[in-house]
């Protein structure tokens, strides 16, 4: 039962990418690029998004168990970091040189894309060296 | 303007909140994809028999262009970026994720909507940096 929730939620989540358009690297650009004609659709998706999930985090907050009476796994981290900064900083540019993030990267290699497979071979090349650099 | 689509785009955004939702009200989990492949790699020391979750959102997630083109044609994804620029905004997609633990999902969506302050700075950050580097991809360089 929960495999199927999982999968759904994925399934669920992809289909909002593809609809709302940041499956598409040219509205994202569209949408970072202020000086141009600019299309503030995206701001939009993170509204919607936040509407909903505002209401489902503030349950899990209250209580940290799952409908299935499990642990909620969330975040504890509260320290504002230089690795936050800098990491967050060095993400938004790569997200705007390809358009990409990774959820909307992933839905475009499902649909056979060849240009995001190799943004998302360089995505965990990427990971990978975070962890050589960082972890061990 | 033109290419203004706010009712898709907010239609889109609702999905991805319940999404969001579903996961962790059902299963305990944010919804970070950058974070959920990072985990699938183990970089996080990950214990084992945790895996089975990312790999099914994962999965949704591959299988999602399928199921849209089921009832409508796909919309495209129009990839002007050259195979180099893919290489090196990949390159900073995965590093940057992990050095600032999330991306637009786990941070834009999963954090702001649980009022953490890390999670402001991280968005505020990402964003900051998209749109000075589109502005010098556009209009300058």
């Amino acid at each position: 039962m929960k495999n199927i929730i999982t999968f759904g939620a994925g399934l669920i989540f992809g289909l909002g990418l593809i609809i709302s358009g940041m499956t598409n690297p040219s509205k994202v650009i569209g949408f970072l690029d202020l000086a141009g004609k600019w299309d503030p659709s995206l701001a939009f998706v993170m509204l919607g998004a936040i509407v909903v999930a505002f209401f489902a985090f503030r349950r899990a907050e209250a209580k940290a168990l799952t409908v299935f009476d499990e642990p909620i796994h969330l975040p504890a981290k509260t320290h504002i970091s230089k690795e936050l900064v800098i990491g967050s900083m060095l993400f938004g540019a790569g997200w705007a040189l390809a358009g990409f993030c990774p959820g909307p990267a992933i839905v475009a290699l499902g649909a056979g894309y060849q240009k995001a497979f190799i943004f998302v071979i360089a995505m965990l090349l990427g990971m990978a060296a975070h962890e050589y650099l960082y972890k061990k | 303007m033109e290419n203004f689509t706010p009712i898709s785009s907010l239609i889109g955004g609702l999905l991805i909140g319940l999404s969001a939702s579903i996961l962790i009200l059902f299963i305990g989990r944010i919804a970070g994809i950058s974070g959920i492949i990072a985990s699938l790699l183990q970089f996080k020391n990950t214990p084992k028999g945790h895996q089975t979750w990312r790999i099914l959102f994962i999965a949704g997630l591959l299988i999602s262009s399928q199921v849209y083109e089921m009832f409508a044609p796909l919309p495209a994804s129009e990839i002007s970026a050259s195979t180099s620029m893919l290489i090196i905004a990949g390159l900073l997609v995965g590093f940057g994720t992990q050095m600032g633990s999330g991306c637009t999902s786990g941070h834009g969506v999963c954090g702001l909507s649980r009022l953490s302050l890390r999670s402001l700075i991280a968005t505020l950050c990402f964003m900051f940096t998209g749109f000075v580097v589109c502005y010098l991809m556009l209009h300058v360089v």
